[in-house]
C-alpha cells in the first residue's frame, strides 16, 4: 500500500493534476441533481467509449475495399472466433448510443437546461447529435451489403436535387461516377477518422462547459432564469444546498452506465450482429432496400409526401430543423425552466415522439411498397372464387397475371399500395371500374394498353363479384332509368 | 514612462504577427493542391470523362418486342471495385430497329426497378414508383420517367453511352427527350 501511495505521489509531483482532478470531482452540485434523470449524458460517453474499443477491434479484420468488405464481414461473422460478437456489440452499441443521445437531448429540453448560461452547451450538443447520426449512417454504409449499396444510391439521389451544385456533390460523395471502391473508402475515412475525431473534441468541450458552468439545477415552478441574477443564484444554491458530485451524485451515473453496458452485451449475445444482408451486387435487382431503425421515419416521410413537396421538404426541412434547434437557447434563453410552466415544450416533445413513432411504425410495415411477389406467390382466397362463373374466374386469373395483387389486397393478402378490393363492387359501378382499369388515375397506372377487351371484361366482371353477401353491387341509377329496369343492356352480371 | 524593453517587445509582437501571416500563407499554398485533390471526382466528371460508348451485347440477346435485363462492367472502374463495378440496365427492343435502354435506378431515389412483362410495368420496391413500358411515369412518387441511356446499333451490336449513376439532379449525358410512344 505504501508503495502505491509513493508511486501516486511521484506521478502527481510531475503531472500536477491531482488537485485539479480532486476539485473537479468534488465540485458541489445542487442536491436534487443527484437524480436518475441526470444519468443519460454520462451513459452516452460510456457507450461512445465502448464504440471506440469495439470499433478498433473490428478494424483489425475489416477490409475497407468495395471488393472485399462484404467477404471480410462474413469472415468476422463465421470464421474469426467471437468476431460475430464484436460486430454485434458495435452494432447494438450504435443503436443504444443514438437512443441515449436522443433521450439525453429530450431530458435537457424538458428540464430547460439549455437556457442561460448553457446556450453554447446546447449548441455543441446539437452538433454532437448530428455527428452521432452521421456515425450511424456511415456505419451502415461500412456494413457493405445490398441495403448499404442502395442506401447510398438514395443518399446520392437526395443530394443531387440541391440546385446547381447537386451533381458535383454526388460525385464528391461517391468519389466518382458510381457507388464503388472510392465510395466505401471515403465513408471509411469519415466513420473512422473524421467524425470520431470531431466527436472527441466536441465531447471534451461539452463536458468542460458542464463542469465550468455547473450542472443544471432541478427546475422549480417560479424559479425564473434571469441573465442578471442567474449565476449568483446558482452559486448560492450550490453553496447552501450543494453536495459533492463525487461520490454523492456519481454513483447513479455509474450504476446506469453499467446497466446500459450490460443491456448492450445481452442484446449483442442474444440477437447477434446486424447483417450483412445480400452481397452488394448492383445487378441483383431483386431487393427491397430499407434503412436502419433510426432512419426508418425518413423512409416513411419520403413515401408519404406528395411529389411536388418532396424536393423542398428534403432540402429545406433538415436545414430548418437544425436552425431551429440551434436558435432555441437564444430565443428562449430566459424564463421558466419547469415543465409545469412550459406546456408548449411538453406538447412539442409528445408530438415529435408520436410522429417519430408513427412514421417508424409505418415504415416497418411499408404499405406504399408493392408486394413484388404477390401476383405469383399469394393466391386469391377461396371465398372470392367459390360459386363463380367461368368468366368471373377468368377475371380472377387476369387479376393475378397482370400483377393487380401486388398493389391491391384481397382478404388481407397482397399489396397495400392501392385500396383493398374486398368490397370494391359496392363503391364503384361497372363503368367506373372499367374506366379506372383502362385509364388509371389516383396513383394507379393505366392498363389500357396491356389489357385486351376480353381481359378487361373478365377482370371487371370478377371485380363486380367483390361485395358483402347481403349488399348489392353499386349500379348506375341513371342508366337503369334510361334502359328500363328489365331490359338493361349492360346490367351488372351479378 | 516607458521602460527600456518596450520597443523590443513591440518588435517581437510584430515578428509574431508576421510569423502568423507567414504560416497562413504557407497553409494556403499547401491547401491548394490538397483541395484540388479532394475535388478530383468533380473536376474529372466535368470533362465528361465518366460517360463513354461501349457495346452492351449482341442484338440477338434482345428479341424484338421484349424488355430484358442487361449487365455491363462500368467503363470507369477500379481494380478494387469488385462487384460494385457491374451495373444493370433494362433494354427494350421496341420493333427490332428502335430500342430504349433504361437505367435500373428509379427516378425517385435510385432503387432498382423491376420489369413485369405481363402488365407492362416497371415497379420500384422502395416507395412504389411505377412506370409504363416506354419508361414514362405511371404512378407513385417519381416526378419523371425512367432515366434513358443513348444507344446506337453498330456491327450487329447494341452500344450505349453510360458510365455515371443517373440521379434526379444529373441529366447530362443521359437521353432526356420524351421516350417514343409505345
Amino acid at each position: 500500500m505504501r508503495l502505491i501511495e509513493q508511486l501516486v505521489e511521484w506521478f502527481d509531483a510531475r503531472l500536477q493534476l491531482g488537485s485539479t482532478i480532486r476539485e473537479t470531482a468534488e465540485h458541489p452540485v445542487p442536491r436534487e441533481t443527484a437524480s436518475w434523470f441526470y444519468v443519460f449524458g454520462s451513459a452516452a460517453v460510456v457507450v461512445f467509449m465502448l464504440q471506440i474499443v469495439s470499433g478498433i477491434m473490428l478494424a483489425l479484420i475489416y477490409v475497407p475495399s468495395a471488393g472485399e468488405a462484404w467477404n471480410s464481414l462474413q469472415t468476422l461473422n463465421h470464421e474469426v472466433s467471437l468476431g460475430w460478437y464484436a460486430r454485434a456489440l458495435h452494432g447494438w452499441g450504435s443503436e443504444f448510443m443514438v437512443a441515449i443521445v436522443l433521450i439525453h437531448m429530450v431530458q435537457v429540453f424538458w428540464f430547460g437546461a439549455y437556457k442561460y448560461p448553457r446556450e453554447l452547451t446546447w449548441v455543441v450538443g446539437v452538433f454532437l447529435l448530428l455527428m452521432t447520426l452521421g456515425m450511424a449512417f456511415t456505419g451502415q454504409v461500412l456494413r457493405f451489403d445490398q441495403d448499404a449499396y442502395w442506401g447510398l444510391g438514395i443518399g446520392a439521389s437526395i443530394s443531387s436535387r440541391v440546385p446547381i451544385i447537386g451533381p458535383p456533390i454526388v460525385n464528391l460523395m461517391l468519389g466518382g461516377p458510381i457507388i464503388a471502391g472510392a465510395t466505401l473508402s471515403r465513408f471509411f475515412a469519415l466513420h473512422v477518422f473524421v467524425i470520431p475525431g470531431l466527436l472527441i473534441a466536441f465531447v471534451a468541450v461539452h463536458l468542460l462547459m458542464v463542469i465550468k458552468l455547473g450542472i443544471n439545477e432541478w427546475p422549480m415552478p417560479g424559479r425564473v432564469v434571469r441573465k442578471a441574477t442567474y449565476v449568483k443564484e446558482y452559486h448560492e444554491l450550490t453553496r447552501k444546498d450543494g453536495i459533492p458530485f463525487v461520490p454523492s451524485a456519481v454513483w447513479k451515473d455509474l450504476f446506469f452506465a453499467a446497466f446500459i453496458l450490460i443491456a448492450i452485451a445481452v442484446c449483442a449475445a442474444y440477437f447477434g450482429p446486424f447483417g450483412p444482408g445480400g452481397e452488394p451486387n448492383p445487378t441483383i435487382i431483386q431487393t427491397a432496400p430499407k434503412p436502419d431503425f433510426f432512419f426508418l421515419w425518413i423512409y416513411a416521410v419520403l413515401s408519404l409526401l406528395p411529389p411536388s413537396m418532396e424536393t423542398p421538404a428534403l432540402l429545406v426541412g433538415p436545414v430548418i430543423g437544425i436552425v431551429l434547434l440551434l436558435l432555441l437557447p437564444f430565443v428562449s434563453g430566459e424564463g421558466e425552466k419547469s415543465w409545469q410552466r412550459r406546456p408548449v415544450a411538453v406538447l412539442l416533445i409528445l408530438l415529435l415522439a408520436v410522429a417519430f413513432g408513427t412514421f417508424t411504425r409505418r415504415a416497418e410495415h411499408a404499405p406504399w411498397s408493392p408486394v413484388m411477389g404477390a401476383w405469383s406467390g399469394m393466391p386469391i382466397p377461396p371465398q372470392f372464387l367459390r360459386n363463380r362463373t367461368a368468366l368471373e374466374r377468368q377475371g380472377a386469373l387476369v387479376f393475378q397475371a397482370k400483377q393487380c395483387h401486388n398493389c391491391h389486397a384481397l382478404g388481407n393478402e397482397g399489396g397495400e399500395r392501392g385500396p383493398a378490393l374486398d368490397n370494391v363492387a359496392v363503391s364503384m359501378t361497372r363503368d367506373q371500374l372499367i374506366r379506372q382499369v383502362i385509364q388509371g388515375g389516383g396513383n394507379m397506372p393505366a392498363y389500357g394498353k396491356n389489357l385486351s377487351p376480353a381481359e378487361t371484361t373478365a377482370l371487371v366482371t370478377f371485380l363486380q363479384t367483390l361485395h358483402p353477401p347481403g349488399q348489392p353491387p353499386a349500379r348506375d341509377a341513371a342508366r337503369d332509368a334510361a334502359n328500363g329496369p328489365a331490359g338493361a343492356l349492360s346490367s351488372p352480371v351479378r | 514612462m516607458s521602460s527600456p524593453g518596450d520597443g523590443d517587445v513591440s518588435r517581437r509582437a510584430l515578428l509574431m504577427k508576421l510569423g502568423i501571416v507567414f504560416n497562413g500563407i504557407v497553409a494556403a499554398i499547401l491547401a491548394v493542391p490538397l483541395v484540388r485533390y479532394l475535388l478530383s471526382p468533380v473536376s474529372h466528371g466535368r470533362k465528361g470523362a465518366y460517360q463513354s460508348w461501349f457495346a452492351l451485347g449482341e442484338l440477338e440477346q434482345f428479341p424484338a418486342g421484349q424488355t430484358r435485363l442487361a449487365t455491363y462492367v462500368n467503363p470507369v472502374v477500379n481494380l478494387w471495385d469488385g462487384m460494385t463495378g457491374d451495373v444493370a440496365c433494362w433494354v427494350r427492343n421496341i420493333d427490332g430497329k428502335k430500342f430504349q435502354v433504361f437505367a435500373v435506378n428509379c427516378a425517385h431515389l435510385g432503387c432498382p426497378v423491376r420489369w413485369f412483362p405481363q402488365s407492362g410495368l416497371f415497379m420500384c420496391p422502395c416507395h412504389g414508383g411505377v412506370y409504363y413500358q416506354d419508361g414514362s411515369r405511371a404512378s407513385g412518387p417519381p416526378e419523371r420517367g425512367l432515366f434513358e441511356h443513348h444507344y446506337k446499333l453498330e456491327n450487329g451490336k447494341l452500344w450505349i453511352k453510360a458510365g455515371e449513376m443517373p440521379t434526379p439532379g444529373m441529366v447530362s449525358g443521359i437521353a432526356t427527350g420524351k421516350p417514343p410512344c409505345a
